[in-house]
């Protein structure tokens, strides 16, 4: 088998509109999981006891499973009950989900990393608890964040090709298509893995350098 | 039909697919952990044509997503005239993915071993093979369980990835019989709960086990 440089740039326009993709449904993801993850680590500090309970165990199950199964999951048993969702929806829905469950992680170490001392100061200035949160706490808690947040961005990336499994019209489902229809598969797959490889080692690169520049910024080494 | 008659029916489905994903785990665990070691000591390695190739070997597989190399590896290898059993293709896949994770753990723990035991050891006019053998290994062990604990629960998830190359695993079986019961609630749910259960109830206690065993050993603890 000889690799067909013909073949490699006829198909190249498609993989990389379909690069786009696997960038945005990243992106979406991420986003979802950013605001859901934050919302995991929160429900977990609140007096009420059996909330943080509750959010525990959604947390540690949603850890324990695998994301193929979760997509599935949400993916068919919508319409059993009559919510019909698209690839893309039910896609966005399984893999935001999972990686809030892991951000949520991330957020709480980062919290937990913030001195005592500075609550009891918001305390003794009289802060109400929204402010504490907004102006003292999670500022602070964001820079030892960033390390872990990168690298689930990155790691929610790599998940991607799995959302092929319903047919989002992703990477992995281009190379997927394109192969089927040529019966060749070197060729598609190959550029794939080197997709992937390309992006992931730029943007790893591109994470240090950004926690680096935000403990500068905010005056932390 | 009832949830009941359902587990009747299909029950030793998802017995059968839990036997096979167990098989899965336990077989791309030992490949992980031979690889892990292997290729974090290289890592460390005073020779500058290993450690850049236990570098490149971690950077490849860390790099491109664990579906592509699977889909690589079931799909183009064969084209090379090396056609791989489903079940052998999968381990394969999910140990190398998992081990290159593993390596970095083992290369952390190592150097996290305090100076002075090198120097201790060197003292002693220990060989490089019984310092690493006697005194550097046995603390790196006990330090990097822990986090060894989180890899083996993603390599338990990450071998539901197998069943899309036709390994017939609890994936698989949960798919199969979604096709043909339309039951995707009970099926992935069923699923869900067997994979949750394998991960919160066999191998987290597993793993507590062996670290606090291995740090008794040691006399920490």
């Amino acid at each position: 088998m000889k690799w067909d440089f013909a073949f490699t740039a006829e198909i190249l326009p498609k993989m990389l509109w379909a690069t786009g993709n696997t960038l945005l449904a990243a992106g979406m993801g991420y986003a979802i999981a950013a605001v859901i993850g934050l919302l995991f680590a929160l429900a977990q500090r609140t007096p009420l006891r059996i909330l943080t309970y509750i959010t525990r165990e959604i947390v540690e199950f949603i850890r324990s499973t695998p994301l193929v199964l979760q997509i599935f999951f949400v993916y068919y048993v919508g319409p059993e009950y009559g919510l019909y969702l698209s690839p893309w929806v039910a896609g966005m829905i399984a893999i935001g989900l999972h990686y809030a469950a892991y951000l949520s992680e991330v957020y709480r170490g980062g919290i937990e990393s913030v001195p005592k001392g500075q609550w009891e100061a918001c305390t003794a200035i009289n802060l109400t608890t929204m402010q504490t949160y907004r102006r003292i706490v999670l500022p602070q808690a964001l820079p030892p964040a960033i390390a872990g947040m990168g690298n689930y961005l990155v790691a929610i990336f790599k998940d991607t090709p799995i959302l092929s499994v319903i047919g989002v019209a992703e990477l992995m489902q281009a190379a997927n298509a394109v192969g089927g229809q040529n019966y060749r598969y070197l060729e598609p797959y190959t550029m794939v893995g080197v997709i992937f490889l390309v992006i992931s080692l730029t943007s790893a690169r591109a994470i240090r350098w950004f926690e680096a520049t935000v403990r500068r910024k905010l005056g932390m080494q | 039909m009832t949830y009941a008659s359902f587990l009747a029916d299909y029950g030793s489905r998802f017995v059968d697919g839990a036997l096979v994903t167990a098989i899965q785990f336990l077989c791309s665990l030992g490949l992980a952990v031979v690889v892990a070691n292997l290729f974090g000591l290289m890592l460390l390695s005073s020779n500058p044509t290993l450690r850049r190739a236990a570098v490149g070997y971690v950077e490849f597989f860390r790099g491109t997503s664990l579906l592509v190399q699977l889909f690589w590896l079931f799909y183009v290898l064969p084209l090379f005239g090396i056609t791989l059993d489903n079940f052998l293709t999968g381990f394969l896949a999910v140990g190398l993915n998992l081990g290159a994770y593993g390596a970095e753990l083992v290369r952390g723990a190592i150097q996290s071993v305090p100076r002075g035991q090198w120097e201790a050891s060197y003292a002693l006019s220990m060989s490089p093979a019984q310092r690493m053998r006697r005194i550097i290994l046995p603390q790196a062990f006990v330090t990097m369980l822990p986090a060894w604990g989180n890899l083996v629960i993603e390599l338990l998830k990450s071998t539901a990835l197998v069943a899309l190359i036709a390994v017939p695993d609890l994936m698989f079986e949960a798919r199969q019989l979604n096709n043909t019961t339309y039951l995707s609630t009970w099926t992935f749910g069923t699923a869900l709960a067997i994979y949750y259960v394998f991960s919160r109830f066999l191998i987290t206690p597993c793993m507590r086990w062996t670290e606090r065993v291995m740090a008794r050993r040691i006399g920490r603890a």
